[in-house]
């Protein structure tokens, strides 16, 4: 049993962050006033889609169809969150203007956002959510395999922590993306409606603006068209050995990634998530 | 989390032959030995383990829907990741739990049959709502803090898989209950209306936290057999004194008002006086009449049923491998 004195030990957390910051490494994109627009939002793209996605996975907690699936997609959605503090962390210190992770997390309103358009989308069926994750994961080895020799330290380094946890989730991902299109016919009709409903949104991912730009000059991050080719292979393997066909559609749906035209789904999420926040603007939690 | 021990639990009458295979059993017992899977048991020895440890399994099954209600509204990134990662490890104490009673010759699928069917039964508990942030501490610190004294004798218990997973299960309540009481503390020294959310948590908790322990000693009708097989080692009366005599300081520590008029230390028994919960509360929510028994076994029925799809396409997939690998045995062999 914890006893009293033990349960109250000062803010153990607090130390620690206190202490990483000691120890983060020095990096002069960071610092750069040029840089700083593209870079802050670039961060929040990274961090947007995590939260977004870890948001929807958490949803399935509790409901899942088997016991093994509860604990995985928690798992995941403990990873992406933990993805997102370390992105839009290290946004709110480029920003400089004193948010930190909650703040961007918590205070932004809908259009501020920047996640993909794919990570906003209802889960629908569990065969639905696995092969969002699928897409979503199949891009996100590809972008943090680039991310870990970036030129900016503090980007490699979120990277590399990142790129060990979701090497398990497209393993995992794509493991039953093949089972259920090779299961039964229902599993194969399943799949294949979630892939051609996932298909023009998971476009999106690729698609380069102004803001890539900039940042790929810096030698931050590749361009997102160029994360396509091996995302391709990984994913025209996957769909074959799962027996399903590739939609041959190349339209991208827009507007996530820069925050111009987001789905109906997104508002109801942060009505959601930050509910607390909102209504108790002065409480620490 | 935890199951209450529930149902009928009377005597399945001895088998013929039998006295002396349970007269050496009880010895085991007796002598402090674990009995283990392969090992002969009474049948009825065996029946009320898997009621035990079902009913367990299916309380931290089902206790994942209340916590779970405010994951995706935790207030900060870090307390989302906190409920997140505990949710989950209810999660897996389910799995050790139904892995532990399929030692006793049960299926995980015959349980959850049982369990939807309402044949088996999950800890009231969990019957009740979550209503404001508070109340994912209350459920940490008094929920967790009930189970804890629960099932830290349990860690004892005679029945070997019971006990193991009893100890990893501790080890991990035991960092539930500190989180309940660190979002507790937080809420109790924060804003005026934070203040009285963890009132409120604890005003709504405090009764169903105690009814945790299972009726009075009185009403108990099953705890000697229990007790003299060891898996039982603690009285229900007992156990919610030690829980109360624990639980009041800590209220008091960090100012909230425990909600029961007649609460005072009595120096005598060394322990607090307190009022009992209101037992025809409990026998309703126990018969389905809680707050929420029919959204819980609901949302279970839905997550069973919905998924089924998804367990048969596994179950095919993994029988069109067997059969591949065995063609590809034929054609090497050719």
């Amino acid at each position: 049993m914890p006893s009293l004195p033990d349960m109250n030990a000062t803010d153990v957390v607090d130390m620690a962050r206190r202490a990483a910051e000691h120890q983060a490494p020095r990096d002069h994109h960071i610092h750069n006033e040029d840089l700083k627009p593209a870079l802050f939002e670039w961060l929040c793209r990274m961090g947007d889609s995590s939260l977004i996605l870890g948001h929807r996975v958490s949803e399935w907690c509790g409901h899942s169809p088997v016991l093994e699936e509860d604990i995985a997609l928690a798992n995941i959605a403990l990873d992406l969150i933990g993805h997102t503090q370390m992105w839009l962390g290290l946004a709110g210190e480029v920003e400089g203007k004193g948010r930190d992770a909650d703040a961007l997390a918590y205070r932004r309103d809908a259009a501020d956002f920047r996640n993909f358009l794919l990570v906003e989308k209802q889960n629908g069926d569990i065969g639905s959510t696995l092969m969002r994750q699928f897409l979503f994961d199949a891009w996100h080895i590809e972008r943090l395999r680039g991310l870990k020799g970036s030129s900016s330290e503090r980007v490699a380094e979120i990277a590399t922590k990142a790129f060990k946890e979701v090497s398990y989730h497209v393993d995992r991902s794509a493991d039953l993306v093949i089972r259920l299109g090779d299961g039964t016919d229902e599993s194969h009709r399943r799949m294949q409606k979630a892939l051609d409903s996932h298909w023009t949104y998971a476009n999106e991912m690729f698609t380069d603006d102004g803001l890539d730009e900039a940042v790929a000059e810096a030698g931050i991050a590749m361009r997102p068209s160029g994360l396509k080719p091996a995302w391709d292979a990984l994913v025209d393997e996957v769909l074959a050995e799962a027996t399903l066909t590739r939609p041959q559609n190349d339209f991208a749906r827009r507007g996530g990634k820069t925050g111009e035209r987001h789905t109906e789904h997104l508002g109801h999420i942060l009505a959601e998530m930050q509910f607390l926040q909102r209504a108790y603007p002065d409480a620490s939690w | 989390m935890y199951g209450q021990e529930l149902g009928a639990t009377q005597r399945d009458g001895i088998e013929a032959g039998t006295e002396e295979l349970e007269a050496a059993f009880q010895a085991r017992i007796d002598n402090n030995e674990r009995i283990e899977p392969k090992d002969w048991m009474p049948e009825h020895y065996r029946k009320t383990l898997i009621r035990m440890m079902g009913q367990h399994a299916h309380s931290e099954i089902v206790g994942q829907l209340p916590e779970g209600n405010w994951i995706t509204r935790a207030p900060t990134l870090e307390r989302k990741q906190i409920l997140l990662a505990k949710v989950q490890d209810e999660a897996g104490h389910g799995l050790y739990l139904y892995s532990a009673a399929e030692t006793l010759g049960v299926t995980r699928d015959d349980l959850t049959e049982q369990l939807l069917s309402g044949k088996m039964k999950y800890s009231s508990i969990f019957n009740y709502p979550t209503l404001n942030w508070a109340d994912i501490g209350a459920v940490g610190w008094l929920v967790d803090g009930a189970a804890i004294m629960n099932q830290v004798p349990l860690q004892r218990t005679s029945y070997g898989p019971y006990s193991r997973a009893m100890i990893r299960i501790c080890k991990e309540e035991s960092f539930h209950q500190r989180q309940g009481f660190d979002i507790m503390r937080k809420m109790a020294n924060g804003t005026p209306e934070q203040r009285e959310m963890a009132q409120d948590a604890l005003n709504r908790f405090w009764y169903p936290s105690l009814m945790m322990f299972g009726p009075s000693d009185k009403e108990s009708v099953h705890s000697d057999q229990s007790m003299k097989w060891r898996i039982k080692i603690n009285t229900n009366d007992e156990l919610r004194q030690k829980f109360v005599d624990q639980t009041v300081p800590q209220a008091e520590f960090l100012g909230l008002s425990v909600p029961d008029d007649k609460l005072a230390w009595n120096e005598e028994k060394g322990g607090y006086d307190f009022s009992e919960p209101d037992w025809n509360e409990f026998f309703q929510v126990i018969k389905g009449n809680g707050p929420c028994n029919e959204e819980r076994i609901e949302a279970r029925r839905k997550a069973w049923d919905d998924g089924a799809w998804f367990r048969d396409a596994l179950t095919a997939h993994a029988e069109k491998q067997a059969q591949r690998r065995g063609e590809g045995v034929l054609q090497a062999a050719e």
